[in-house]
């Protein structure tokens, strides 16, 4: 992991002072509501609907247990003993009080931690593939150059206050689970005929009210103009994306109005000027950040482990564990554990604190210390040994950590909804639970096998509704709350956006309006199809006449 | 007379801002000897505006292209971006341009809405005179330039980035 220099110490510190300052003057009333608003929100402070919300950034998914204790312990101590996993790979906190955020802000800077750029608009924290490093048939890890960009992109004098939020994500593995290409820029890691590492780079993608894939304005970046590339982006998005309309103000709105192509020589007209000047990225550069990111001391272990499989033959909920949460891993004899925070009954990606000290244990017993959050809102040991598997999933029933659904129905990917948010113009969190009640027969879910539902309050699509096999949108009808279906997303290499079912529903049809489409492709699926793959062959047609059927 | 900082110290302002709507005649009557024009008097009557033997500077909006000045860098002994509103982010890109594009080396202000809170990244992206708005205490405002120790970026005021020099 990368740890912080004196540099980076010095300005996390002078970040804290200044935010304190400004905190003290807006309470003493130097500062206006709106002079405040950007300052609190650059350091991740909403005012939501009933007490702040405070994001904390966890740069490019990556933590530490000392971390993650530190941040079950501020749970404990200036909000209600509970986080929430968001679908930026960050925390929140949906309790703490505006005077003592400073304080909360030093307690964070301790373990290197912030809640810098985490809001506003911005560059936002850079995400990537939680496999990263580990991954099987990996191009090239994917974290250093988030570092590199964090350094950027963090108190970049030129970019705080762009036209809207803005949002870069980086893929180095051949599944794309970074959601790359909907992304303001998506960086997919390249290697060319010479060996050299370079990025495709994808501008203008993004959810929100208007969806969107993002188009290749560079095939190939070699990696030492990374920066200086971004910065030509920037700038041009800048100057020239809207200011008029924040619903139109997103870099894919002047991506779209001006073509890719016109996009891509405006950024090369000014990338001209900086191209190979001093941002020009160094090897030096590269290396250090590298140096961060080796492999822990990996033992020398067989691929194979007989305990564990006769542990699976007799344990058919750690079988279906190792099916679903287990995935390979680069090394022999280690394995990827997948922690599905999705339990039954409990907000999706919601962690009390003690789950929090729990797995941060968990981490150090099980996985060199290191953990990783997903976009999905779940969690990863990256390296454990196959032969610890079975202590793991023992471990993780202690503290309700090992539901084996991971990809399946149930892990439904939902934002906070009409219960924090106020943005929301629904509630989320309750749909998520009722059709995780609907679809609890777990040997129901894996004969559904594959499937991702992603679940989002409003046109904001924080849960990514738009890229979900299945996608639910709460929209609002005249005061009362009504839920939008959609299908056929995906946000993998092969990014779908998926397409509106027909009219909204009631809160309490939404199970039954799911069962229904599951049934249609479990009646129509041909062997070896999952739920995604029916879809592309049947088309929308067999779902609407199912869902919209008139009783007879 | 609006507050003035100037290479970090209080100064006294001597420019008079001619607004946007002004004419050339309206802009010459106007009795001071230090005339800030906008962008557009600027390029309609620019040969009128040197013969009045008036110090002359240029003022742009947020949403004029910097680059309209690149002949003229040399004959301006000040130019000024504005923010109209301080969220409005442009003007900190049409800065960059000005030094880096332009090699504008002269007075760079800032004017409109400035306030205390942006001043360090206005100070970076080159602006090196800052017009406060009314409400910012000018004394408090100093201290913004202290705000942080260093950055990691290659910017105006520093090209090398942080991994050239750490």
């Amino acid at each position: 992991m990368y740890t912080y220099d004196a540099y980076d110490k010095q300005m996390l510190e002078d970040r804290i002072n200044q935010f304190r300052d400004q905190t003290r003057r807006f309470l003493a009333g130097k500062l206006t509501e709106e002079q405040f608003l950007p300052l609190r929100l650059q350091n991740g402070l909403y005012i939501q609907r009933l007490a702040p919300m405070l994001r904390v950034a966890v740069p490019y998914g990556c933590l530490s247990s000392t971390q993650l204790r530190k941040l079950a312990s501020i749970s404990r101590d200036y909000d209600k003993g509970y986080a929430h996993l968001s679908t930026r790979q960050n925390v929140q906190y949906n309790w703490p009080i505006l005077e003592q955020v400073p304080e909360l802000l030093a307690e964070l800077a301790e373990v290197e931690m912030h809640a810098i750029q985490t809001s506003g608009n911005c560059i936002r924290n850079t995400t990537t593939d939680q496999f990263a490093g580990v991954a099987v048939g990996e191009i090239e890890d994917s974290r250093p150059w988030c570092e590199v960009i964090r350094q950027w992109s963090t108190f970049h004098p030129e970019f705080a206050y762009l036209p809207r939020k803005f949002k870069i994500a980086v893929c180095g593995t051949p599944n794309d689970q970074a959601a790359t290409q909907v992304h303001d820029i998506g960086l997919y890691i390249k290697k060319n005929a010479e060996g050299q590492i370079g990025f495709q780079v994808l501008v203008g993608g993004g959810l929100g009210r208007t969806p969107v894939i993002g188009a290749e304005i560079c095939d190939f970046l070699p990696w030492k103009h990374l920066l200086t590339y971004l910065d030509a982006i920037m700038r041009v998005y800048n100057r020239f994306g809207r200011r008029d309309n924040k619903y139109k103000a997103r870099i894919k709105i002047l991506v779209k109005a001006i073509g890719a192509d016109a996009f891509r020589e405006k950024v090369d007209t000014e990338w001209q000027h900086d191209k190979d000047g001093p941002g020009t990225l160094t090897k030096e550069e590269v290396n250090r950040c590298k140096a961060f990111f080796t492999d822990p001391a990996y033992e020398k272990l067989d691929d194979n482990d007989a305990e564990v499989a006769s542990a699976a033959g007799k344990d058919l909920l750690f079988s279906h564990w190792i099916e679903r949460n287990v995935t390979e891993h680069k090394t022999s004899g280690y394995r990827i554990a997948n922690l599905c925070i999705k339990e039954t009954g409990v907000a999706p990606g919601d962690l009390t604190d003690s789950q929090m000290d729990f797995v941060a244990d968990l981490a150090d017993k099980f996985s060199f210390g290191e953990l990783r959050v997903t976009h999905e809102q779940n969690l990863v040991l990256t390296d454990v040994r196959l032969k610890d598997l079975y202590d793991l999933f023992q471990a993780c029933k202690q503290e309700s950590l090992a539901t084996p659904y991971l990809g399946l129905l149930n892990d439904i990917v939902c934002c906070p909804g009409g219960d924090f948010c106020s943005l929301a113009n629904a509630k989320s969190i309750p749909i998520a639970e009722s059709i995780q009640r609907r679809f609890e027969d777990f040997q129901r879910q894996m004969d559904i096998g594959d499937i991702t539902l992603n679940i989002s309050g409003c046109m904001n699509a924080c849960g990514h509704h738009h890229v979900g096999n299945i996608g639910i949108l709460g929209v609002d009808k005249k005061g009362a709350e009504f839920y939008q279906v959609s299908l056929g997303g995906s946000a993998d290499r092969q990014t779908a956006i998926g397409k509106v079912l027909g009219p909204s529903f009631a809160q309490d049809d939404m199970p039954d309006v799911i069962d229904k489409i599951i049934d249609v492709y479990l009646n129509n699926r041909e062997d070896g199809e999952n739920f995604l793959n029916t879809y592309n062959r049947i088309g929308i047609e067999p779902y609407k006449e199912s869902v919209y059927a008139k009783a007879d | 007379m609006p507050k003035l900082i100037k290479d970090g110290k209080l100064s006294k302002n001597l420019w008079h801002l001619v607004p946007k709507e002004a004419d050339l005649a309206e802009a010459v009557a106007i009795s001071s000897d230090h005339l800030l024009v906008h962008i557009s008097l600027w390029r309609e009557h620019k040969s009128e505006l040197f013969a009045f033997n008036k110090n002359i500077g240029v003022w742009m909006d947020s949403d004029d292209d910097a680059y309209e000045l690149a002949n003229d860098v040399n004959d301006l002994s000040l130019i000024a971006v504005n923010f109209p509103v301080f969220k409005d982010g442009r003007s900190f890109s049409n800065a960059a341009i000005l030094r880096l594009r332009l090699s504008f080396n002269r007075e760079l202000r800032a004017i409109g809405d400035v306030l205390r809170d942006q001043m360090f990244y206005m100070k970076k992206c080159g602006i090196n005179s800052f017009e406060l708005s009314d409400t910012v205490d000018a004394e408090e405002a100093l201290a913004a330039f202290t705000d942080f120790a260093d950055n990691y970026q290659s910017t105006v005021e520093d090209p090398a980035p942080l991994f050239r020099r750490r």
